[in-house]
């Protein structure tokens, strides 16, 4: 099938910038594909692999806290020390086969509590708020290139998120229920937007996510709660990136994770959303078919919640939260952890759970093993002030 | 460029076709008399119910399906269909005032403060209740001082219930001890949820020079800021159903220190002598300042500008139409470039007052911001929408508008000549390259395609 930029360029209607050739792709030498799922919202680490031995956990947890191992819809047993929440089986699973790991009592640099500020920092991979109004995603690109019509990396929204905003060009998709325009008409605009490249650059991206979208993706996603959605974007994510000359690198986000109020245990509010992730995850683990050897998927959120219950049965803005790294490239089946534990006097600021490992040394780990990215690049450029943050080694299988 | 454009389209919500003329004797007279302006609601607006009444409803059909022990479909059904009809009848509400107005300075700054005090319809029972508390809240204090503005907002029972207060018990209260002798298992406290977001989103902002431990004391200040009638639970019978009640019971009693300064007021007024400091605090001053300008004038504002506005909030007390003012008589604020990229919902918006076009269909509306990432009163957390381009410059949310504005051109574009359309609602805004593109286009409604994805009316 032709498609529609190829019509428009045969007729000598595309902007300048979509004819440069083709070939960063190429030149990236690598088949590795990296998904980021973010998190927004703060999720609460000890519900997502809770410290079942640990032994304060259930006193703190109080009516939070997760059944053990082995019980009736207990919690999935990791090791030990942890379990994986039982609305994760999809995790659980690529755990057992080695090809999950989870990182637990991490944090960014921040150490405040707000949402907004949380998110930036976890995104700009800088040590401020604000320091950087680019994401280290996108810096982390720049050495394997990428141009407008060629892009490394895709959002699965409709805009950018920070952590994938910057010099290098990216793109975005969501689905759509509304009609095309006709290829008269986008011509029309592209002519019409060739001296402003704040509209030409975006016109030209969108096309070629058209392109490979097609049309039987078009309405797909868009209806229904946004737990489906979820995981019908994850469904996009994967075909996006097992299009020939297509982006490598997505972003998904998926938001609910504020559980201030009846959080609940094994089911409940969060159980649901967990549930929507893992289905998620699935759906992805699928689309990608062979890929999925090559792939890593890194799930993150802003910060933790608080150890204890609050008020009103559920938490409040914490500081150290789990991560999870999943994928046939990943070299999984452990959990990541220097255990502060959950003595009264063990946690951070009386309240969250100590951070231990600094959720860059993950970042960094996963991108100088499975992009293949220079470590010192990725301590001037993308996480600038992260000397004392060392790349995680091992993530990836060699 | 003609400075009534700039009026209509950066402070206003779009010109439509016969406004620039009206505006031209005057532009900076005919924004600020708005402020004095719209004492009566809008029909739309004046026939929708009161949000208490749609509380007790809405509260009513969740005990019903909490009682009801097999989750019957029926009642999950007519919860869903009973919510979705309120937040339609609201966004119809809303978009059919913002096509219509002739006060669009001043339903700008309506929606300005109410995305500035955002509840978000993703969490239930918000959907059912956004649009009324922008009526109630927001409506009639966007012309006063800042307090009241805060006052309205932070005892409206929309804030309370989306931000957990209701459900935040003073540790020390008479039913805190109560409930914590009784059962140890469950710990009755506080939620800290509403008390953060007023210090961090509503009144000093982040960086305003406030602790974790402020945060602590304020969630204890307001405790039992709530809400009457029978929660979803059955509990608590007293007060005015939906409306705002503080509940003594578990407020959390004594003295309280925060932000350098103790109140010793009992009871509620304790935590209005706390939004009173706040609403008058330096920090907020500037805070308030920045995003207003930020909103109205571009996405890095000029600093004389913010400083300017700042002073005039502080040696008013947070009168907002002087500070308006003080925006709207700055030579910064008419600078020759369109320098703020529309946001979806002024996109729409301007779209729809350039074709004086009343939605028919609000759904069509509703699903078109929600498409572009702008669903109506739903921006996914306190924080509201962002303000800036970069934010909504998404490629895929480009290609959004120009599938929309290819929709709305089929159903509209055949009535109306572009090319006029383009030179009445952007005047010399409307670049010459712009209206030769509109005026070849091959048909009516193409080249009204053209002419809403164009640069020209996507800027304000």
């Amino acid at each position: 099938m032709i498609s529609r930029r190829q019509i428009l360029k045969s007729i000598g209607m595309t902007a300048a910038a979509s004819s440069l050739p083709g070939l960063a792709f190429a030149n990236a030498g690598t088949d590795a594909r990296f998904v980021l799922v973010v998190l927004r919202g703060a999720v609460d680490g000890l519900a997502l692999a809770p410290p079942y031995g640990d032994g304060n956990y259930t006193r703190v947890r109080g009516e939070l806290a997760l059944s053990s191992p082995g019980s009736s819809n207990g919690a999935h047993k990791l090791d030990g020390l942890f379990g994986l929440h039982p609305s994760l089986p999809t995790v659980g699973k690529l755990y057992d086969s080695g090809a999950a790991t989870i990182v637990h009592a991490v944090a960014s640099p921040y150490r405040a509590r707000s949402h907004f500020d949380g998110q930036d920092l976890l995104e700009n991979g800088a040590t401020r708020v604000g320091a950087l109004r680019d994401g280290w995603l996108n810096r982390a690109l720049l050495p394997l290139g990428g141009s407008v019509g060629d892009e490394q990396a895709i959002a699965l929204a409709q805009n950018t998120p920070l952590v994938l905003r910057g010099d290098n060009s990216v793109t975005s998709w969501a689905p759509s229920q509304l009609p095309d325009a006709d290829d008269s008409t986008i011509a029309r605009l592209q002519r019409l937007y060739a001296d402003d490249e704040f509209f030409s650059v975006r016109l030209e991206q969108a096309l070629r996510s058209q392109d490979i979208a097609g049309s039987d993706m078009a309405s797909r996603g868009g209806r229904g709660n946004e737990a489906r959605q979820f995981a019908e974007l994850m469904t996009s994510a994967a075909k996006f990136l097992t299009t020939a000359n297509g982006p490598r690198v997505a972003v998904v986000e998926l938001g609910g994770w504020d559980t201030h109020a009846n959080q609940g245990a094994e089911n409940g509010a969060l159980a649901n959303r967990f549930a929507a992730l893992d289905t998620g995850l699935a759906n992805l683990k699928t689309g990608l078919g062979d890929r999925w050897a090559d792939t890593a998927v890194l799930v993150v959120t802003e910060f933790g919640r608080t150890v204890r219950v609050n008020g009103t049965r559920g938490t409040d803005h914490g500081t150290a939260t789990a991560a999870m790294l999943l994928g046939g490239a990943v070299n999984g089946g452990n959990v990541v952890a220097d255990w502060p534990g959950l003595r009264d006097s063990n946690l951070y600021a009386g309240r969250d759970l100590m951070p231990t490992t600094d959720l860059r040394s993950v970042f960094k780990g996963v991108l100088a093993e499975h992009l293949d990215l220079d470590p010192a690049y990725l301590n001037s450029r993308v996480f600038p002030d992260s000397g004392d943050a060392p790349p995680m080694r091992d993530l990836i299988r060699t | 460029m003609n400075k009534a454009v700039i009026a209509a389209s950066r402070f206003g919500l779009g010109a439509r076709p016969g406004d620039l003329t009206r505006i031209e004797r005057n532009p900076e007279t005919w924004l600020l008399d708005q402020l004095a302006g719209p004492a009566r609601l809008p029909r739309e607006i004046r026939s929708l119910p009161d949000s208490a009444d749609v509380l007790v409803e809405v509260q009513d059909v969740r005990r019903e399906q909490r009682e009801a022990r097999n989750a019957d479909e029926d009642i999950v059904m007519r919860y869903g269909q009973l919510v979705r009809r309120h937040y339609i009848d609201q966004a119809n509400a809303r978009y059919v005032v913002a096509a219509e107005t002739e006060h669009p300075f001043h339903e700008r700054l309506v929606h300005f403060w109410s995305n500035h005090f955002a509840i978000s319809a993703d969490k239930q029972p918000v959907p059912a209740i956004a649009g009324l508390f922008e009526n109630e809240a927001i409506r009639p204090n966007v012309a006063g001082k800042f307090f009241d503005l805060l006052m309205a907002v932070e005892q409206h029972p929309a804030m309370i219930v989306y931000l957990d207060n209701q459900r935040s018990i003073g540790p020390g209260s008479q039913l805190g001890k109560r409930a914590n002798r009784r059962r140890s298992d469950q710990q009755f406290g506080l939620n800290e949820n509403l008390a953060r977001e007023i210090l961090e989103l509503h009144t000093l902002g982040v960086d305003g020079g406030y602790s974790q431990q402020d945060v602590t004391t304020f969630a204890k200040v307001i405790t039992g800021w709530s809400i009457g009638g029978a929660n979803e639970r059955g509990r608590f019978a007293d007060g005015d159903p939906g409306k705002f009640e503080f509940r003594e019971l578990i407020h959390e009693p004594g003295r309280q220190t925060m932000l350098g300064k103790t109140y010793r007021q009992s009871g509620v007024a304790q935590g209005e002598a706390v939004l009173e400091d706040l609403a008058v605090h330096p920090s907020t001053a500037r805070f308030i300042s920045t995003k207003l300008a930020r909103h109205f004038v571009a996405d890095e504002p000029p600093a004389k500008l913010v400083d300017r506005m700042t002073a005039t909030f502080l040696e008013t007390g947070g009168d907002l139409p002087a500070v308006y003012e003080s925006m709207v008589t700055a030579p910064e604020s008419w600078v020759q470039q369109f320098a703020k990229y529309k946001t979806p919902h002024d996109f729409v918006v301007s779209s729809l007052r350039a074709f004086k076009h009343t939605p028919d269909n609000p759904r069509f509306i509703i699903g078109a911001l929600d498409l572009m990432g702008q669903a109506p009163w739903r921006p996914g957390s306190p924080a509201g929408w962002p303000d800036t381009a970069e934010a909504w410059g998404g490629a895929d949310a480009l290609y959004k508008r120009i599938e929309w504005s290819n929709t709305v051109a089929r159903v509209v574009g055949s009535r109306v000549n572009p090319v006029d359309l383009g030179s009445a609602v952007l005047d010399d805004a409307f670049n010459p390259e712009t209206r030769k593109a509109v005026s070849r286009a091959e048909s009516l409604s193409q080249g009204m395609t053209l002419f809403l994805a164009s640069p020209d009316f996507q800027r304000r």
